[in-house]
């Protein structure tokens, strides 16, 4: 039991470390992103490929080489779509993360295909029990998280942040008051993926296994719903949120359970069933979420 | 064989795949020149009609032609529930953002729906089973079916009455008025909520004529819709967002564009085709072949 719940407080980390890139992307600087799970599985392709498949390289690097290859993917995502509005960069970003996954699938001199790539070593892997790396594991994700945490919350009370915000709010004016729109929107999404890609490249290691079937559209409504049921616009609300959702997720497996006239394929449609629903609920009835964003309020200096 | 003796083969497919697509892409496009967002609901309408058609087809043993409207009936009514229910107020409350969004998240609730009562197994419709017909060109052969002459046949007709309702009904002019300019179709005395109502019955019916003729070719599952949606978005992008002239010569682009990369890419990747088409469309001609801008 202790080992089930230290897994779920790695997913929710993992969750979160998302959630808090899509805080970025989507929160700070207002564009909508729903290809996620695209950069997700990216980061998680780039670190599992040099550190198992192609080269042997040590963990560390290939995390590195996550961040920064699905930084450069972010950025030139961005390059393209960064003009359009709302509903084009909607679409544009749904269909990159099939794309991914369709390289996934078919690239199999690379990514091993449907198969997957499997045997992703962790670290301490099997030199340390089972449940020891479990921790082990938790506390490199947790610190992974602060650091995520830090930067996001340092972006959003910096003038960077305000500019971001205020991009959001009206690109005319921000543009008008003299700031690079596109470099602003270019800059924000590159970091926002590379705390996506990180996430996607620990998910890997932990996991010690990936398969395109893993990084599906579903997972990025986790993470909306993640993001919204916090608080869009609030670093503590992603993190809150991605907590609430795993609890949520798990929960429903363990209520679901014990309807024992389900097959496991309505077991599992049902639960899909009431993710999305409930996101639609919180949207509908909640949209602030549970950490409203607060315009972070800069005290004027007497004269 | 060289790339030219397998390029009419591959022409004939395309323009039938080309007519077909054009079905639920002038439903999406549709529905978003009058609401002015992206439903994304247009995915699970399309397997729901796949799935309906099935449930008339298989189960009380309809001819195909008689399960067509019940391929359209089902998801038009789920369609205009789905906009009353949910997406209305989150388009009121949050904009066309959160109506978006939310339709992604609706679109994963009926698609498990549809896994919940049919489960993920591929089944196929009953069909009676006919010989290709063999042409000689001269220089190379060409295939084709019964069933893709009639599949087209069908897209043709839709189209047809299609653009007859939106052309000569007042109804259909009324959906115009609004797309063209909402405001002062109100002040004309039309009622917005009816014709947003009527967009999405004919809209998500279409999609579902759509994800049934898709499924008639091959078989079906609840992913059928979405496997098809990327193809779905191109076609109306490329055309132009919001104009249905465009979404049809859209999916002609990309109906073709997806057969004729099979000459230089494996199969896979044909759906890939429509992202690229999506990006290079929104590149140089951002408004589409035949629509606005998109920014």
């Amino acid at each position: 039991m202790e080992n089930y719940i230290v897994a779920m407080l790695v997913f929710a980390g993992l969750y979160g470390m998302m959630a808090l890139g899509l805080n970025l992307i989507w929160g700070m600087a207002g564009m909508i992103n729903l290809g996620l799970v695209g950069f997700f599985g990216f980061g998680a392709y780039v670190s599992a490929m040099l550190t198992r498949r192609h080269f042997e390289l040590p963990i560390p690097v290939g995390w590195m080489a996550a961040a920064v290859l699905t930084a450069l993917a972010g950025a030139l995502v961005a390059l393209t779509v960064a003009r359009l509005k709302g509903d084009y960069l909607a679409i544009v970003t749904l269909g990159f993360s099939e794309i991914v996954r369709l390289v996934g699938s078919n690239e199999i001199k690379f990514t091993g295909g449907t198969d997957g790539i499997s045997g992703i070593p962790g670290p301490w892997r099997g030199s340390v029990s089972p449940q020891e790396f479990n921790l082990i594991y938790l506390g490199i994700v947790a610190v992974a998280v602060l650091v995520c945490f830090v930067i996001c919350q340092r972006i959003r009370f910096s003038p960077y942040g305000r500019v971001l915000r205020a991009i959001r709010d009206d690109e005319q004016v921000a543009s008008v008051a003299g700031k690079n729109v596109l470099a602003f929107k270019v800059q924000i999404f590159a970091v926002g993926a590379a705390i996506v890609g990180l996430s996607g490249a620990l998910y890997g290691h932990y996991n010690a296994y990936i398969a395109p079937e893993g990084f599906v559209p579903l997972l990025t409504i986790y993470i909306v719903l993640a993001l919204t049921a916090g608080g869009t616009g609030n670093n503590t609300g992603a993190v809150v949120g991605s907590l609430l959702v795993v609890f949520f997720l798990e929960s429903m497996r363990f209520v679901v359970q014990y309807i024992d006239f389900l097959k496991p394929v309505q077991v599992a449609a049902l639960r899909e069933f009431l993710i999305g629903i409930s996101l639609i609920v919180v949207l509908r009835f909640a949209p602030q979420g549970l950490f409203p964003e607060r315009t972070p309020v800069h005290k004027v200096p007497s004269a | 064989m060289t790339p030219l003796e397998e390029l009419p083969q591959l022409a004939i497919n395309g323009i039938v795949q080309g007519t077909i697509l054009a079905i639920p892409a002038i439903g999406f496009t549709a529905c978003y020149a009058v609401l002015r967002y992206a439903n994304f609901t247009i995915a699970s309408h399309t397997t729901m009609g796949a799935f309906a058609g099935y449930v008339a087809n298989v189960t009380l043993g309809l001819p195909a032609y008689a399960s067509l409207l019940f391929a359209f009936v089902i998801p038009a009514i789920s369609g205009v529930l789905c906009h009353e229910i949910a997406l209305r107020p989150l388009l009121k409350q949050g904009g066309p953002l959160t109506a978006a969004i939310a339709a992604v998240a609706l679109t994963i609730a009926l698609e498990n729906i549809i896994r919940f009562i049919f489960g993920n197994d591929l089944r196929g419709y009953d069909l009676p089973v006919y010989r290709d017909w063999r042409f000689d060109l001269g220089f190379t052969f060409v295939r084709i079916g019964p069933q893709q002459v009639e599949n087209a046949a069908i897209g043709v007709a839709v189209m047809g009455a299609v653009f007859a309702f939106l052309a000569f009904t007042r109804t259909g002019k009324m959906m115009r008025a609004v797309a063209d300019n909402a405001a002062l179709a109100q002040i004309k005395g039309v009622n917005a909520e009816t014709v947003a109502r009527l967009a999405n019955f004919l809209g998500m019916g279409l999609a579902g004529v759509g994800g049934m003729l898709l499924g008639l070719d091959t078989s079906i599952d609840p992913l059928t819709g979405f496997r098809a949606v990327l193809s779905i978005f191109a076609a109306a992008v490329v055309g132009g967002l919001g104009t249905i002239p465009g979404a049809v010569v859209g999916a002609a682009v990309v109906g073709i564009g997806e057969e004729f990369s099979l000459l230089v890419l494996d199969a896979s990747y044909r759906t890939a085709v429509g992202f690229v088409a999506i990006l290079v469309v929104l590149s140089f001609r951002p408004r589409g072949i035949l629509g606005e801008r998109a920014y």
